[in-house]
């Protein structure tokens, strides 16, 4: 189980309060279309994919982005029980969609990379150290029932 | 590959720092410390305290070598071959990390922390490309 400091869980939740997860999520997935291109394997039923600005107009892949940063809120509210929480989800991963794991890192850096241009210097070093673990173990958990 | 508007958007963000650039090379590396604590294992010798001369130094020194890859961005293996030949036969940086994935994620924090949304979509594709082209010159003399 992963511990997290009384500092790291108030670092989590303050930063979460200031985001819009509408905003943020659309962002995070279209950059992750458009940074690892490869990635657009997934969404193929997405439809315009053709360039950044289409990228980030497309309405599925709003959707989608603010579907998957939602997700990551119900993580943040059980930050004790990841595992448990992204059960279903790694199952869905896993024997559904079959998306290789590296995917959920990449859009795990791209994510912090998103915070950091909207927080601007309030993400500060601590801050990031925080939610590149949070990230890692997203991940992991979204991970763990592959077979 | 790097296109001709990648190089672009990579040396018009460089533009955009204003000389903030020595700041932000010590500021990716405190970054990296503290949220990767293993690529400390690299520096023993250092006085890792927030702000200290030797990450300072060390900042400036790899910002400086990132400035002289931009401005031969097109013949990087070039430019970058002392470098390169450090990283392989001194340093020994076990290459996966030496992807620089850490390095080039907190680098990009680091930008995005200052270029806010200026940082954007486009820039920051042509960016991790650019960092992923660096990593590759570095270790290209590995074995």
């Amino acid at each position: 189980m992963v511990h997290w400091t009384a500092e790291e869980k108030q670092l989590i939740t303050s930063v979460w309060a200031k985001l819009s997860v509408e905003e943020c999520g659309a962002e995070a997935l279209a950059r992750l279309l458009i940074v690892y291109p490869w990635t657009q394997r997934f969404f193929a039923s997405f439809g315009n994919l053709s360039s950044p600005t289409a990228i980030l107009g497309n309405p599925m892949v709003r959707a989608h982005g603010k579907k998957v940063l939602t997700s990551f809120g119900d993580a943040i509210k059980n930050l004790d029980n990841l595992k448990g929480t992204y059960s279903k989800l790694s199952e869905l991963h896993c024997d559904k969609l079959h998306v290789d794991p590296e995917n959920f890192r990449l859009l795990g850096d791209i994510l912090v990379i998103v915070l950091a241009a909207h927080l601007t210097k309030d993400f500060t070093p601590a801050c990031q150290a925080t939610w590149q673990k949070l990230v890692g173990v997203v991940a992991h958990a979204l991970a763990h029932k592959y077979h | 590959m790097l296109t001709a508007e990648d190089k672009k958007l990579i040396q018009q963000a460089w533009g955009k720092l204003g000389g903030a650039e020595e700041e932000i090379g010590a500021e990716a590396l405190w970054r990296m410390f503290t949220a990767y604590p293993p690529t400390k294992t690299y520096f023993p010798h250092f006085d890792m305290s927030a702000g200290s001369d030797q990450i300072r130094g060390h900042g400036k020194k790899v910002v400086a070598a990132l400035g002289t890859a931009i401005k031969n961005i097109d013949n990087l293996s070039a430019a970058l071959s002392e470098l390169s030949n450090l990283h392989a036969y001194n340093l020994r940086v076990d290459p996966p990390r030496f992807s620089l994935q850490f390095l080039s994620q907190c680098l990009q924090v680091a930008l995005a922390t200052r270029l806010g949304k200026d940082y954007s979509p486009e820039v920051h594709s042509a960016v991790d490309k650019f960092m992923s082209a660096v990593a590759s010159v570095l270790a290209e003399k590995y074995r």
